[in-house]
């Protein structure tokens, strides 16, 4: 990461592709993941990506993108390289042999009406 | 209620809250029935005339600079810093608009929020000279202005919260929240760029000195306003340099940055923007501003 620096204690800034820098343009800002709880949801939900220079500015660009309705109570924000995800090679091993046994589903219950979120 | 959409759904609450057709979007999002509260009457004992000027000073300041930051759509250096920009010139814009309608009902002259932003000429808008100088697509600029409006209005709402007149107190009411969060945007930004690299410091502190002679005029106090003070509808700007100032100290110090010892922009003849005497800049933003409007009279969308 040489080109950015946080020597301020305040966050980085980029340090090539500047006026008055030299050598290879900047690379872009790392890609995070944003999570909002709405109002009325339960749990918080993911609602896309952004990029931010470090976790503080990507709060707030989260914010500025993903609330601007009215949306949130709360956000989350992970940097997308921190996420281990499930790869589309592996579907049949992780979750096909799940598909036939029916009985690990509660459906045998009857659920009462008044219980929510079941 | 479905749960199962709202589980998986985080923009379901967008759909209760806010219909799609609702005509006063642009207010922003929980604003009640604001007509209402425009056409309240006049405190008593207030001048109709004061109420309406003072209105158009607090309303301009929002406008025009909504206007500059509405320039960085499509300029700015990050998609996610457009955005960011874009949401605190709608939120100003918001402000402008029940302002000026409020100035506009005061005045009975049959005026409306359109036609007092887009068919006044430069001379009869009353806002402050910070808020038209060109950023000249220097981001440094846009930053080092969004710190000092925001700080300065900042205060100047926070004062006008208890106004006697609702509509002031109303936009004081919401737009407190606003500008707390554009200053602290601002300030964030004051602190990367001016404790970063020796680049952005230098950026950063050329910017603060170029719009630093305009400071001076955000505590200047007109008759207007020292009346309307007096009556307990306005708040006197001189009373908000202290907080402005203890402000802006700690995050220029925090950001490592000096404050510009420049001379402040003098008046002419004891004129300034809230008097109507504007810097040449003006005439520049109100030309893209009102082209449309001047064009088409009437348009709609």
């Amino acid at each position: 990461m040489s080109e950015y620096t946080a020597e301020g204690g305040h966050g980085a800034v980029p340090t090539e592709g500047v006026e008055g820098a030299s050598g290879t343009p900047r690379r872009g800002w790392p890609l995070y993941e944003v999570f909002v709880r709405g109002k009325r949801g339960l749990n918080h939900v993911h609602v896309g990506s952004l990029h931010a220079a470090d976790d503080e500015m990507a709060l707030h660009h989260a914010r500025d993108l993903y609330t601007r309705r009215n949306e949130g109570v709360s956000i989350w924000v992970v940097q997308a390289q921190d996420i281990t995800a499930s790869s589309p090679d592996e579907k049949d091993p992780f979750f096909a042999p799940s598909a036939d046994k029916v009985y690990r589903h509660p459906t045998f219950y009857a659920i009462p009406e008044d219980v929510p979120h079941l | 209620m479905n749960t199962d959409e709202d589980a998986t759904n985080a923009y379901q609450s967008l759909a209760d809250t806010v219909g799609h057709d609702d005509p006063r979007w642009a207010f922003g999002s929980g604003v009640e029935d604001v007509q209402a509260e425009i056409t309240s009457p006049v405190p008593d004992g207030v001048e109709p005339a004061d109420l309406a000027a003072y209105c158009l000073m607090l309303g301009d300041d929002a406008l025009v600079c909504s206007q500059r930051l509405t320039e960085w759509v499509t300029n700015a250096p990050e998609l996610e810093e457009e955005v960011a920009l874009a949401n605190t010139a709608l939120d100003l814009l918001g402000q402008a608009r029940v302002l000026l309608a409020r100035a506009g009902h005061v005045r009975g002259a049959g005026q409306d929020e359109d036609a007092l932003a887009y068919l006044r000429a430069e001379a009869e808008f009353r806002n402050v000279a910070l808020a038209e100088l060109p950023d000249d697509l220097d981001f440094a600029r846009a930053i080092a202005r969004l710190l000092l409006f925001a700080t300065w209005r900042l205060a100047l709402l926070s004062r006008l919260l208890g106004s006697r007149d609702p509509v002031i107190a109303a936009v004081a009411g919401k737009g407190v929240k606003e500008l707390t969060y554009h200053r602290d945007h601002a300030a964030r930004w004051t602190l990367r760029l001016g404790d970063g690299t020796p680049e952005s410091h230098r950026r950063m502190q050329a910017a603060l000195d170029a719009v630093w002679p305009h400071v001076e005029e955000l505590f200047r106090t007109s008759e207007v306003e020292r009346r309307l003070a007096d009556a307990g509808v306005a708040v006197d700007p001189a009373q908000t340099r202290e907080e402005v100032d203890a402000v802006l100290d700690e995050v220029l110090a925090r950001a490592t940055l000096t404050r510009p010892a420049v001379p402040p922009a003098g008046t002419i003849g004891g004129r300034g923007g809230r008097q109507g005497l504007h810097t040449e800049h003006l005439g520049h933003v109100l030309a893209e501003m009102q082209s449309l409007a001047r064009r088409h009279p009437g348009a709609t969308w």
